[in-house]
């Protein structure tokens, strides 16, 4: 890594460490993934949890075309944009096991997760329940007269709620600072989106004189392309945006759904993780373009995979709140509310 | 000192908020120019612009989400949602949303947001424009409830309401907005959680929210008439609810009358009769009655919705009984 550096001009130095950084970072979910994984197998997280993985380009690829003060709005599938948003695994892994140390003080899980600190307003256990989240929190900005920019995460499954279509017709008679970013994964939970979703999800933004873009999701650079771009806009005022991400989702609906043949088959997910897995792709790129050779690629692999595995033992270690934080943080202002 | 209608308080209590702190803005259906079907709002987007009371689309769900969005990152709405029972087409954004976002993040996330809208029957509306549907919301941990009395509460309450950093849904009856009441011209604060005895009374407490603590005074004063002694009480907030308020006052009088326009079944005036029943049992020389909206749906004809609400009449009829004993084995 050092070395490639050395041998780049500065412009093609700083491109080199955003390039290192998003191919980490699209590792450091997947390893987060696997771990999350292997604690739901070992039954030792409690509840489930919604994969990631698959998907790593899309988050990394518009979250690092944010600042800590760009906000986003995330899913039931949210560990992707916690990690690329900047959050770190132990206090990850504290909440995903309700400990007393987690982002949330263990008392949102991984459905819930949220990163005040990185402007992540939290994942959303409701399909679709951010959006208004997102687009108000894109008012302020302009109301404000902040630069700040929402990006708005949501799967194609929840193009199916009608808050989308209000809230895109305020955002774009406002013309808010808002990005409305779906990763289209093709499955609305254990249903093929394309026998669910009536015309294209694309024109309905449209509708709106929403400017709207499709991309490849599975293609980090495309991605980051694309984000930079709509996000340098959307701080001008030339808001609001959409954008579809092609993508896919490695594991079923949750951590629980194994057999899931009835409404997909291993070889399409065989194909999909053969021939489009953003990471392997992306790695490739970067030993062809000379940023990285495969050995410091696979250096990378295994200082995230220790990372996470660090983490997820200090978790599993960690302590759970006390009884006596049920009734904490119901209400700002009353310690206790059943005091 | 001066009296100025419910309307007037309310409207004041906004702009008053709006010039101290400019995170204050006012979101929802026809509330510039029009300024609310009632005018409650009138003359606010002239002072403060349409960037400050800001017009939306029909869109209950996609404003007040949008209304939970701002307040999370920095912002005080004023969301204004026109009739109470479009609660129903917000409850994901106001429930889900915003009641547990402080909740769900550890403390971290919170939202400053008032809803604003309104209850009350008679007004010949008919079943989906005169529901009173505050039970709904305060059964949700995580936000807070206040309902107004009058003008001096009304204006008290909303003041506290935008200050206050949770979620809080103000409902003002649709009936009162021009009544009258004596309010300061000085700023004053109503704070929640403190109950008001309108009228001290010995024989009997009659709690009533709203419009009801009007109808409870008017019974109170027909008994007084009759030689019985009514203590009334305006909780003005349900949550939180000032218990303590309400448990002295019926360890005195050692009954009471629970009025309150939502419907009687699984509603507000059982709450409250319940925790009297829990923690005043042994003062009490009758059962503590309900006495909430007829659990139908609001009648459109005249000759009908009138029978579905507490009156006056009825609160003294059933104090009369309690009085009298006739209820001690009714329950």
């Amino acid at each position: 890594m050092a070395q490639s550096k050395t041998t780049k001009t500065t412009k093609t130095k700083t491109n080199s460490e955003d390039y290192l950084r998003m191919y980490r970072q699209m590792v450091r979910i997947r390893a987060f993934e696997d771990q999350a994984n292997q604690l739901y197998l070992s039954a030792k997280m409690p509840g489930l949890t919604h994969m990631y993985s698959g998907q790593e380009a899309v988050a990394v690829g518009i979250c690092e075309a944010l600042n800590d003060d760009d906000r986003i709005t995330s899913t039931h599938r949210g560990h992707g944009h916690c990690v690329a948003k900047g959050a770190e695994f132990k206090e990850m892994f504290c909440e995903l096991l309700g400990k007393a140390e987690g982002y949330c003080r263990g008392k949102g899980g991984s459905m819930h997760i949220a990163d005040q600190s990185h402007g992540n307003l939290g994942a959303n256990a409701i399909v679709g329940g951010s959006m208004g989240i997102a687009t108000g929190s894109a008012l302020r900005a302009k109301l404000q007269g902040s630069k700040d920019v929402s990006v708005c995460f949501f799967g194609d499954g929840a193009t199916a709620q009608g808050l989308w279509y209000e809230v895109m017709n305020m955002a774009a008679l406002w013309k808010l600072p808002v990005i409305y970013a779906c990763e289209n994964n093709g499955y609305s939970e254990y249903t093929r989106t394309d026998e669910i979703a009536a015309g294209s999800i694309l024109d309905r933004a449209k509708a709106f004189g929403i400017e709207s873009f499709e991309v490849d999701g599975q293609d980090v650079l495309a991605v980051n392309e694309l984000s930079a771009k709509l996000v340098e806009r959307a701080r001008k005022g030339e808001g609001p945006f959409f954008i579809e991400l092609k993508t896919y989702r490695y594991h079923g609906h949750h951590v629980g759904d194994i057999n899931r043949d009835y409404y997909r088959s291993k070889d399409e997910e065989a194909e999909w993780k053969k021939v489009r897995d953003p990471i392997t792709n992306f790695g490739k790129w970067l030993e062809s373009e000379g940023i990285a050779s495969a050995d410091e690629l696979v250096a990378i692999n295994d200082e995230v995979a220790a990372d996470a595995e660090a983490a997820v033992k200090y978790a599993l270690d960690a302590p759970y709140p006390p009884g006596e934080e049920v009734d904490m943080h119901v209400y700002k202002g009353i310690e206790h509310a059943l005091a | 000192m001066r009296e100025i209608t419910l309307s007037k308080a309310v409207n004041e209590a906004l702009a008053e908020e709006m010039r101290r702190d400019e995170t204050v803005f006012i979101l929802g259906e026809d509330v510039a120019e029009a300024g609310t079907p009632f005018k409650v709002l009138s003359g606010l987007v002239e002072e403060f612009g349409t960037d400050r009371v800001l017009d939306t689309p029909i869109s209950e769900p996609g404003f007040v989400g949008i209304g939970v969005g701002a307040a999370l990152t920095g912002a005080r709405p004023v969301v204004d949602l026109m009739f109470g029972d479009f609660l129903f087409l917000v409850m994901d954004q106001l429930c889900n949303q915003a009641a547990k976002a402080y909740y769900m993040s550890g403390g971290k996330l919170n939202v400053p947001m008032v809803l604003r809208t309104n209850l009350g029957a008679t007004r010949r509306s008919a079943a989906q424009h005169s529901q009173s549907l505050h039970a709904l919301v305060a059964h949700i941990p995580g936000l807070k409830v206040a309902m107004p009395s009058s003008a001096y509460e009304a204006k008290g309450l909303m003041k506290t309401a935008i200050r206050d950093d949770n979620p809080v849904v103000i409902f003002e009856d649709k009936l009162m907005y021009q009544d009258k009441a004596p309010v300061p011209e000085e700023e004053y604060l109503i704070p929640f959680g403190e109950a008001n005895v309108k009228r001290e009374g010995s024989d009997i407490t009659l709690i009533g929210t709203s419009s009801m603590v009007q109808v409870a005074e008017k019974a109170a004063e027909i008994l007084a008439g009759e030689g019985i002694s009514a203590e009334v009480i305006d909780p003005r907030t349900i949550v939180p609810l000032d218990e303590k308020t309400l448990i002295e006052s019926v360890k005195k009088t050692s009954r009471a009358i629970v009025i309150d326009e939502g419907h009687q079944s699984y509603g507000i005036t059982g709450e409250i009769a319940s925790r009297l029943n829990e923690k005043a049992f042994y003062h009490l020389d009758a059962p503590v009655l309900r006495m909430g909206a007829m659990d139908v749906p609001v009648p459109f004809s005249p000759a009908l919705e009138d029978l579905t609400v507490p009156t006056p009449e009825r609160v003294v009829e059933a104090a009369r009984k309690l009085v009298s004993g006739e209820l001690i084995h009714a329950a």
